[in-house]
């Protein structure tokens, strides 16, 4: 059994890189990513955590020197937000299609300009294209448990892609809740120290990132999308093996609420989804048939779990805080392609944008946007496909 | 009665008033040298000025606050964007304000090369010694020893001297003043806004943050003002002094001053030469 504390969504972070015993951590000062590496600092400096902290002078450099640090064959951690994550997307590509695992934690916030400081999932669903494994979170307790798996999944042989997790700023990072912390033996066991067959060490050389032929590069990135395949059974092995271990199991790719006789799904990933299941408690009182499917992996995209829940259903509504400008929310395009895979008869499908720029939205929201579409769909009315929800 | 109004409202957007700024910030000193240079050169409109910042507290000074166009950037590109601004309208006087932060450490290699081309920019930089705007973490500027979150037992690292290694580049002007040496700051200011018009121009406030380094000394912006009185030297003495007590003081004043031609003068030079 392990202790309860309370923690901040980014001291989560912090806790799990710790578990995780992480060699090297690199990381530049933006809000609000900032006090995960403030608390990882500390715990260097009073001696919890045996890693070296390298202060880089930006974000580039951030990934940069976490990159070198697992090349070198450490267990290496980075964090960081908004355009701090834009400023180091040319890394995000060359870590993930050099195949070198390590982990990132990204504490959501809306991009520039105007500059905005409040959560969306802009910054985070902008890397969707870059070889990383993308894991988010709803709740601090589930913060730490996937930073922690995070390192196990990226460092599988099957794998050997860097992982990053997502936790809205503010709404998870600076709030305190009640996060079970394992004990750390239970972890060493586990996890065991990172290995690899290919890390520089000087014993036999290495030539990493030289130039290749068209035909040689496109297997490599060909052998990128297969690991992408072999995470989508890693990641349930994992999410298994820490149930047993520390008894929270949350059910691979994605989590299903209310599902067994839903009529109707919603679909949404990150906090929010907690004001979603709310909304969706108080619709099943008043005799929905609605369900939740909260994606926790975006990459690899869980198509096929998705399409297991909602083969059957009358409709899907699929909530995104981000968007593609000219196209639709990133979740729902992503889905629908994915489904028509199954299908020629989908179910209605339609996707509300909402949340960007840090706009709160409530249970109360969801549950107004729910019963519409519900209704509409009942009457024998088409929802619309697409709509940007915004109130003041 | 007269009523007497601060000279600096005059360049100040008063309707976004008051400022940001923390109580005692040492950004209004440097506000109010730059307006009083503006003032005794006779420049009461700034339609001609384009001021370009990036990230961080003293990137707040232009914009919104001062009455001119204002660009506020991606933290660490203020300097390729005002580059960009002045080519493209050789006509406007860009300056630049920053930090330490955003000039030295995630845009040092812009400042750097901008000094080497003698980019026809003023630059001026409110060095405070920290990342002020995320709570006072460690910079390039921390001095060492100093206690912040991401140096929690003292900085193991050597600070960047800023001024003295711009003053090493091509730039035709390098000054660095403390924030108590206000006339001398405000002189600056003039220097580069009415005499030395062209190539670069750097102007380095010391300048420590109030609320992440002065309350952590447990001390007030008053009480450190009158320290950095004695701690501020001029450079000449300051190169005089045995190596402990280097460390003390802060050395100032001119380090560069030239009226060379400034990038645009060399490429216009080229321009004209491959004409004939």
């Amino acid at each position: 059994m392990g202790k309860l504390v309370a923690l901040t969504g980014n001291y989560a972070v912090a806790y799990a890189a710790k578990y995780a015993r992480v060699d090297v951590i690199a990381a530049y000062p933006i809000t609000p990513q900032t006090s995960i590496v403030e608390k990882l600092a500390e715990l260097i400096e009073s001696g919890e955590l045996d890693a070296i902290m390298i202060r880089v002078e930006s974000e580039h450099s951030a990934l940069a020197a976490t990159f070198g640090a697992a090349v070198a064959g450490a267990r290496a951690f980075t964090a960081t937000s908004s355009q701090g994550l834009l400023y180091m997307h040319e890394f995000v590509h060359w870590t993930s299609r050099a195949r070198i695992p390590a982990v990132m934690a990204i504490v959501t916030r809306a991009l520039a300009p105007p500059w905005n400081i409040w959560p969306d999932h802009s910054d985070f669903m902008d890397q969707r294209d870059a070889g990383w494994i993308m894991g988010f979170a709803m709740d601090n307790q589930e913060v730490f448990d996937l930073t922690l798996q995070a390192f196990k999944i990226s460092e599988d042989p099957r794998v050997y892609l860097p992982v990053m997790i997502g936790l809205e700023g503010f709404i998870l990072g600076h709030t305190t809740m009640l996060v079970e912390l394992p004990e750390q033996e239970v972890v060493d066991q586990w996890l065991g120290p990172r290995k690899q067959e290919y890390v520089i060490d000087g014993k036999e050389p290495l030539a990493l990132g030289n130039l290749a032929w068209p035909e040689d590069t496109e297997e490599m990135f060909m052998e990128i999308q297969k690991a992408m395949d072999n995470a989508k059974k890693v990641i349930k092995e994992v999410d298994e093996e820490y149930g047993k271990l520390f008894g929270r199991k949350y059910g691979g790719l994605i989590q299903c609420i209310n599902c067994e006789d839903a009529k109707y799904f919603a679909v949404s990933m990150g906090a929010w989804s907690g004001d979603l299941i709310e909304a969706v408690n108080k619709l099943r009182e008043e005799g929905y048939p609605i369900g939740v499917i909260r994606i926790r992996f975006c990459r690899p995209f869980p198509y096929e779990d998705i399409w297991e829940k909602v083969k059957n259903s009358k409709g899907v509504i699929v909530f995104d805080r981000s968007i593609s400008f000219g196209a639709w929310g990133p979740l729902f395009t992503d889905l629908l392609t994915g489904l028509y895979h199954y299908t020629n008869n989908l179910p209605i499908m339609s996707n509300v944008v909402a949340g960007i720029g840090g706009v709160n939205i409530t249970y109360n929201d969801f549950a107004k946007l729910l019963t519409s579409f519900i209704e509409t769909i009942e009457k024998g009315d088409k929802p619309p496909v697409f709509t940007w929800y915004h109130k003041r | 009665m007269i009523k007497h109004e601060h000279l600096s409202l005059k360049y100040m957007r008063r309707e976004v008033l008051p400022t940001a700024f923390c109580p005692g910030c040492y950004n209004g000193i440097v506000m109010n040298a730059l307006f009083q240079a503006f003032e005794e050169l006779g420049i009461y409109d700034l339609r001609k000025y384009v001021f370009v910042s990036g990230i961080g507290c003293s990137s707040w000074i232009p914009s919104p606050y001062i009455k001119a166009d204002s660009l506020h950037t991606l933290h660490g590109r203020a300097i390729p964007v005002a580059t960009g601004v002045k080519l493209a309208n050789p006509e406007l006087e860009v300056i630049v304000i920053g930090g330490d932060g955003d000039l030295a450490s995630i845009g040092g290699n812009h400042l750097l090369h901008a000094a080497r081309r003698n980019m026809d920019l003023v630059v001026i930089m409110i060095n405070n010694l920290v990342y002020g705007m995320t709570r006072g973490q460690a910079a390039p500027t921390t001095p060492k020893g100093m206690v912040t979150p991401t140096t929690p037992y003292g900085n193991p690292e050597e600070p960047m001297d800023v001024a003295r290694l711009i003053a090493n580049t091509n730039a035709n002007y390098v000054a660095r003043w403390c924030v108590s040496q206000y006339l001398f700051l405000k002189n600056s200011f003039k220097k580069v806004l009415g005499e030395i018009k062209r190539g670069f121009r750097f102007i380095e406030v010391y300048a420590p943050c109030t609320t992440f380094v002065i309350r952590r000394e447990n001390k007030t912006p008053g009480q450190k003002l009158k320290e950095l009185m004695n701690t501020c030297i001029g450079y000449e003495k300051w190169e005089k002094l045995p190596a402990e007590e280097r460390t003390k003081h802060i050395p100032t004043g001119v380090f560069r001053e030239e009226d060379k031609p400034g990038f645009l003068d060399n490429y216009k030079q080229l321009i004209a030469r491959l004409k004939r």
